[in-house]
């Protein structure tokens, strides 16, 4: 305790940026303390290692997408870590390929429709009024569709590529971002300190930008990070029925559909891409839950 | 006239709402010399804060809604000006300590950011000069400027008070809207909030509408009083007048509500009955369900604003009729 009131203040005499870092390191020293959220951040950490190496530990040529009819529907072994599929290709070569497609479209996906959802939310709940009946009427309306089937409208009439299929998931979650914000900005806003800050003269803008905002974002972060295994899952849903990324690419949805054929004799084809995407979904979660509350500086012990 | 700061004429603003109208402030005038420090005084619900409000603009609309009147300051009237002439106001020529600091401070800012936010927009200083001016404030009001990193949460109620007094008079206002600054603070810290804002307001030369429903305070603190019922000025004094001389029943009410200490007395005698339900106010004065002096009249005529002498204003039939009388002969 006596070394972090020293450390506050030393930053307090340095300059603005070194103040901000404290802010952060002290979030971070509150997230180290749960447990469960820094085993959520270990696994991403791997997940995300594994995807950024993934050409180094296997040839994305050569082994995730070469087929070899000889090894085909092969259990793990030393050769194949975890077996090879229906095709002869080693799947823990495919699965950390695909990890990169995974991971890509869950946190782009999870990008726009925060930044789209997030900033109609946050109007829609500060302003009120017609505008606020406008923006969520309108949001109800994609709301009513389920957003799988939004998603494969999307990339059916724009056709199937990678950024079509991260633009549709965004798109089909903005509703689900809009009405947490809209709900947690109006919370926030009738609290006094934004009134205070209106009474200092700040414009709409700085209030719901400064005041507004980081108060809301809480719930906002716990909803991004379970939004991008959504995001994980809804790729996964797409591929399975064959609309996500275009073949051979390997993606955890498309193995698990590719594989189904095979789940009496060869289930190992199915249940690892299907563990995968269970892990990083709780990792996702848990890291989500952690964050929520170590940037909540009300908790603070 | 010409030395007011704030001059307030007729105000009325109504909350619209399903149920009906709120007739929160009726007609009230007010009127605020430079360096001066105003209390206003009344029940839970007389429309103090509404009051407050008015003057920076910041009524909630809707529901509410000023409807009529006129509030001079600087000989400007607001109530005309600009959503951004009022921006340019609000904070740096007017500005406002709220009632509870635990609520009225930005839980996820440092204070020293929070105070440098009003020096910012108005002084039009970089965000480095601005943090250094908050520093200054923040040593002004006794709190070691090392704290500026620090959040809200990190202190003491009565410190957070400080730091709102902090961040109202950061920008040297001249009128400074204190609505029940000590009403969330224990009696100790009371004192010392309420001497840290008697000094810094000569220090700055600032005028001061103290909003309060403890009458100790006003006495402690302000030079006019100013006592509100139902949305309207019923008695206006000097402080020495209306410690001295209440005049209106009402008034008188409060003073008969607090024990004294020099008198033995058995029993207080509070006012009988609540404030009237604000949506219908009862017809001629406003009080006199409640007034143990009513007379017929009361309940018809409504009374008008007298000078009983020496600028003590009262608004009550009961000094109506003696100067009418006195005006007959």
């Amino acid at each position: 305790m006596n070394s972090d009131v020293a450390t506050k203040n030393n930053a307090s005499t340095k300059t603005k940026s070194k103040k901000k870092r404290s802010q952060w390191s002290e979030v971070w020293r509150r997230l180290k303390q749960n447990k469960m959220a820094m085993a959520g951040l270990v696994i991403l950490t791997i997940l995300v290692l594994l995807a950024v190496f993934a050409d180094v530990i296997a040839d994305y040529d050569e082994v995730a997408i070469k087929q070899n009819a000889a090894v085909r529907l092969q259990g793990p072994s030393k050769d194949h870590w975890l077996g090879t599929d229906n095709l002869g290709r080693d799947i823990f070569a495919r699965m950390i390929h695909g990890a990169r497609i995974s991971l890509m479209v869950g946190i782009v996906a999870v990008s726009i429709a925060i930044l789209i959802g997030g900033t109609l939310g946050a109007i829609a709940g500060f302003y009120g009024g017609k505008v606020d009946n406008i923006i969520m009427r309108f949001m109800d309306v994609f709301l009513a569709i389920p957003s799988i089937l939004l998603a494969i409208a999307i990339v059916g009439a724009l056709g199937q590529n990678l950024f079509n299929l991260m633009l549709a998931i965004g798109v089909s979650s903005i509703p689900g971002f809009a009405r947490i914000v809209r709900a947690s900005v109006l919370t926030v806003k009738d609290q006094e300190f934004v009134e205070a800050a209106r009474a200092i003269g700040a414009t709409d803008t700085r209030i719901i930008i400064k005041h507004i905002i980081p108060n809301a974002l809480a719930p906002v972060i716990v909803q991004g990070t379970l939004g991008v295994a959504g995001a994980i899952l809804s790729t996964a849903g797409l591929s399975f029925i064959g609309l996500g990324v275009p073949k051979p690419r390997p993606e955890w949805g498309a193995m698990l559909s590719d594989g189904r054929q095979f789940l009496r004799n060869a289930s190992h084809i199915t249940t690892f891409p299907g563990l995968a995407i269970v892990i990083t979904i709780l990792a996702l979660n848990l890291l989500g839950d952690g964050l929520r509350d170590a940037l909540d500086p009300r908790l603070k012990q | 006239m010409d030395n007011n700061i704030l001059d307030i004429k007729d105000l009325k603003v109504n909350y619209i709402t399903d149920e009906g109208t709120v007739q929160a402030v009726n007609g009230l005038n007010i009127s605020l010399k430079k360096g001066e420090s105003l209390g206003l005084v009344g029940e839970t619900g007389a429309g103090k804060t509404t009051t407050a409000l008015s003057v920076l603009r910041l009524i909630p609309n809707p529901p509410g809604k000023i409807e009529n009147g006129e509030i001079y300051f600087e000989g400007k009237n607001l109530l005309e000006a600009s959503e951004e002439e009022m921006r340019h106001i609000r904070g740096n020529k007017i500005s406002m300590i709220f009632q509870d600091p635990m609520t009225s401070l930005n839980p996820v800012m440092t204070v020293g950011e929070q105070i440098a936010e009003g020096i910012e927009i108005h002084q039009g200083l970089d965000k480095q000069k601005s943090m250094e001016k908050a520093k200054e404030m923040l040593e002004l009001v006794g709190i070691p400027k090392e704290r500026s990193v620090d959040f809200p949460h990190q202190f003491s109620g009565g410190m957070k008070q400080r730091v709102v007094i902090a961040i109202a008079l950061s920008c040297n206002p001249l009128l400074l809207i204190a609505d029940e600054p000590t009403t969330a603070l224990d009696v100790t810290i009371q004192a010392q909030v309420l001497d840290l804002m008697n000094d810094l307001k000569e220090k700055f030369d600032t005028s001061m509408i103290l909003i309060t429903h403890d009458l100790g305070i006003v006495a402690e603190t302000c030079d006019k009083v100013a006592v509100m019922y139902a949305g309207e000025i019923i008695e206006f004094a000097t402080l020495e007048q209306l410690f001295t001389e209440p005049k209106h029943p009402y008034t008188k009410g409060l003073f008969g509500s607090i024990p004294n200490l020099e008198e033995d007395v058995d029993r207080l005698k509070p006012i009988r009955g609540l404030m009237p339900d604000p949506t219908n106010l009862p017809k001629g004065c406003t009080f006199h369900p409640r007034c143990p002096e009513a007379k017929e009249t009361c309940k018809k005529r409504e009374p008008v604003s007298i000078d009983t002498g020496n600028s003590h204003m009262v608004k009550c039939l009961l000094y109506e009729e003696v100067s009418q009388s006195e005006g007959a002969k």
